[in-house]
C-alpha cells in the first residue's frame, strides 16, 4: 500500500486540478448567456433569410445566377467548417470533424475532390493533418463577440471559387445550438440554392414549425417582379444570405462551445471530487494501519520485557 | 371577412413584428410600396424609410428600417431589415444629431468615400426624422 505521504501528494494534486475544472465551469457558465442572446437574437433573421433564399430557388428567374444553377457533374465541393479555437470542451470538435470525415471519405470515394475553409484554430489544425482535403482558407480567433466583416474573407474564397466554376457544391458545417445539455453537430446546404431548398422542404415535411412556408404550391411557373432589376436585386440579395447564414453558424457554434465546456468541466470537477473521496478513505485508512501497526508493537515490546 | 397577408420583419438583431395585416407599405428603392394581400410575387432592397403595418383592426404600426430586403409572397411579406425599430423607439435627438453630423461631413468634402457615406447617414438620418414626423401626425388625428 502507498505510503500516507505519497496519496497525501495525491489528493493536492487533484484538488489543484478541480479548482481549475471550477474556474473554467464558471467562466463558461458565465459567457454562455452572452452568447445563446447574441445567437437567439439574429436567429429569426438567418431563418427567414433562408426562406426567402428557398422562394427564390423555387422561382423561374429571369436571370440565372450562378447561385441558382444545380451542376449535375459534381467534381470539387467546399466545406466552411466552423469550430473553437479553444479545447476542453468536450466532444464538440471531435464529433462534428467525425461527421464530416465520414462525408469526406464518401466524396473521395466518388472522386470528388474536397475544399475546405477553417472558422477556429481547432479546424485549422484538425485539416492541415488530413490527407486528401485543401484547406484554402482560415481564420481564426474571433472573439466572443464575432463580427460579420471577420469572415468576410473566408466567405470570399468560397463564393468566388463556387461563380468560378472551381466549386460545385458548398456545405456549412458547425454546431447546432439546441440547449445547454445538446448541441447537434449539423452540415446544411450553402450552394447551390435548390440543395438549399430542399434541405428546408424535408425540415418542414419533417414538421417543423420553424420551417413552415417554406413549400410553394406552384415550382418554377413563377416569376418575382424586380425593383429595380433582376441581377442588382438576385446579385444582393444572395450575397446577404451567404454571409446572414454563416455569421448564423458561428454564433451558434460559440453558444455551443460554452455549453459543451460547461457540462464537460462540470463532469471533470464532479469526477475530481469522487477521486478525491476515494483518496481520502485509502489515506485515512493507511493511517489507521500504520497507528494499529504501532500500537500492536509498543504492546508486543511491553510483553517482552 | 377582410383578407390579410402574414407580415414578417426582422433585423439582424431581433425580431420586430409578426402577424397579419390588410396592407403594408415600405420604400423601396425605385419607390413606394403598397403590398395588398394577393400580391404577386415581388423582391426588392428596400431604402432607409418606414414599413407602416396595416392591421386587421385599423390600428397603424410603424417601424423604420435603415434599409434591408422586401421579399413578397401572396400569403406572407417578408422584410429583411438591416436595422429596425418600432417608430416609437426611434429617439429624435440622436437623429438630429445624426443629420446634423452628416451635414458637416458633406460640406467639408474631403474624399469621394467620405461623401458616399456621408450621404448613406444622411439618408438614414433623414428617413428615421421623417418615420417620427409621420408618427406624430397620426397620434394628432
Amino acid at each position: 500500500m502507498a505510503s500516507g505521504r505519497e496519496i497525501k501528494t495525491k489528493i493536492k494534486s487533484t484538488q489543484n486540478m478541480r479548482k481549475v475544472t471550477r474556474a473554467l465551469e464558471m467562466v463558461s457558465a458565465s459567457k454562455i448567456r452572452k452568447a445563446q442572446d447574441l445567437m437567439k437574437a439574429s436567429r429569426p433573421y438567418a431563418r427567414h433569410m433562408r426562406k426567402v433564399i428557398a422562394h427564390v430557388a423555387q422561382a423561374n428567374t429571369e436571370f440565372s445566377h450562378p447561385f441558382l444553377v444545380e451542376r449535375p457533374n459534381v467534381a470539387r465541393v467546399g466545406y466552411i467548417v466552423v469550430s473553437t479555437d479553444r479545447g476542453l470542451c468536450g466532444g464538440l470538435n471531435s464529433n462534428l470533424f467525425r461527421n464530416l470525415l465520414n462525408q469526406v471519405r464518401e466524396w473521395q470515394g466518388q472522386g470528388v475532390q474536397v475544399d475546405v475553409v477553417a472558422v477556429g484554430q481547432k479546424a485549422t489544425q484538425f485539416f492541415r493533418r488530413i490527407k486528401g482535403v485543401n484547406l484554402v482558407g482560415s481564420v481564426t480567433h474571433l472573439g466572443e463577440k464575432p463580427k460579420v466583416e471577420q469572415l468576410v474573407g473566408v466567405i470570399k474564397v468560397m463564393v468566388d471559387a463556387y461563380q468560378a466554376n472551381g466549386l460545385d457544391r458548398v456545405f456549412l458545417a458547425y454546431n447546432d445550438f439546441v440547449n445547454t445539455m445538446t448541441q447537434k453537430a449539423t452540415v446544411d446546404a450553402l450552394l447551390p440554392l435548390p440543395l438549399v431548398a430542399a434541405e428546408l422542404e424535408a425540415h418542414e415535411s419533417a414538421g417543423e414549425s420553424a420551417y413552415a412556408g417554406v413549400k410553394l404550391e406552384q415550382k418554377h411557373e413563377w416569376d418575382y417582379l424586380y425593383e429595380p432589376d433582376a441581377e442588382t436585386v438576385l446579385e444582393h440579395v444572395l450575397g446577404r444570405y451567404v454571409e446572414s447564414v454563416v455569421y448564423q453558424g458561428v454564433l451558434e457554434n460559440l453558444a455551443s462551445e460554452h455549453a459543451a465546456r460547461m457540462v464537460a468541466m462540470k463532469s471533470a470537477s464532479d469526477n475530481a471530487n469522487k477521486v478525491i473521496d476515494t483518496l481520502t478513505l485509502v489515506y485515512n485508512k493507511a493511517r489507521q494501519a500504520a497507528i494499529t501497526q504501532e500500537i500492536s508493537e509498543i504492546v508486543g515490546g511491553a510483553a517482552a520485557v | 371577412m377582410t383578407q390579410t397577408i402574414r407580415v414578417d420583419i426582422v433585423s439582424a438583431e431581433a425580431e420586430i413584428f409578426h402577424g397579419d395585416a390588410t396592407m403594408v407599405i415600405a420604400t423601396g428603392e425605385v419607390g413606394e410600396l403598397g403590398i395588398t394581400p394577393r400580391h404577386a410575387p415581388l423582391i426588392t432592397r428596400l431604402k432607409p424609410g418606414h414599413v407602416d403595418v396595416l392591421q386587421e383592426n385599423g390600428e397603424r404600426q410603424q417601424f423604420y428600417v435603415s434599409g434591408g430586403i422586401l421579399e413578397v409572397q401572396p400569403q406572407v411579406v417578408t422584410v429583411l431589415a438591416d436595422t429596425a425599430a418600432r417608430a416609437s423607439e426611434l429617439d429624435e435627438a440622436s437623429a438630429q444629431k445624426a443629420k446634423k453630423e452628416a451635414e458637416e461631413a458633406l460640406s467639408s468634402r474631403t474624399d469621394a468615400v467620405d461623401v458616399s457615406e456621408a450621404q448613406a447617414k444622411l439618408a438614414q438620418a433623414l428617413a428615421q426624422l421623417q418615420a417620427l414626423e409621420r408618427m406624430r401626425r397620426n397620434l394628432k388625428h
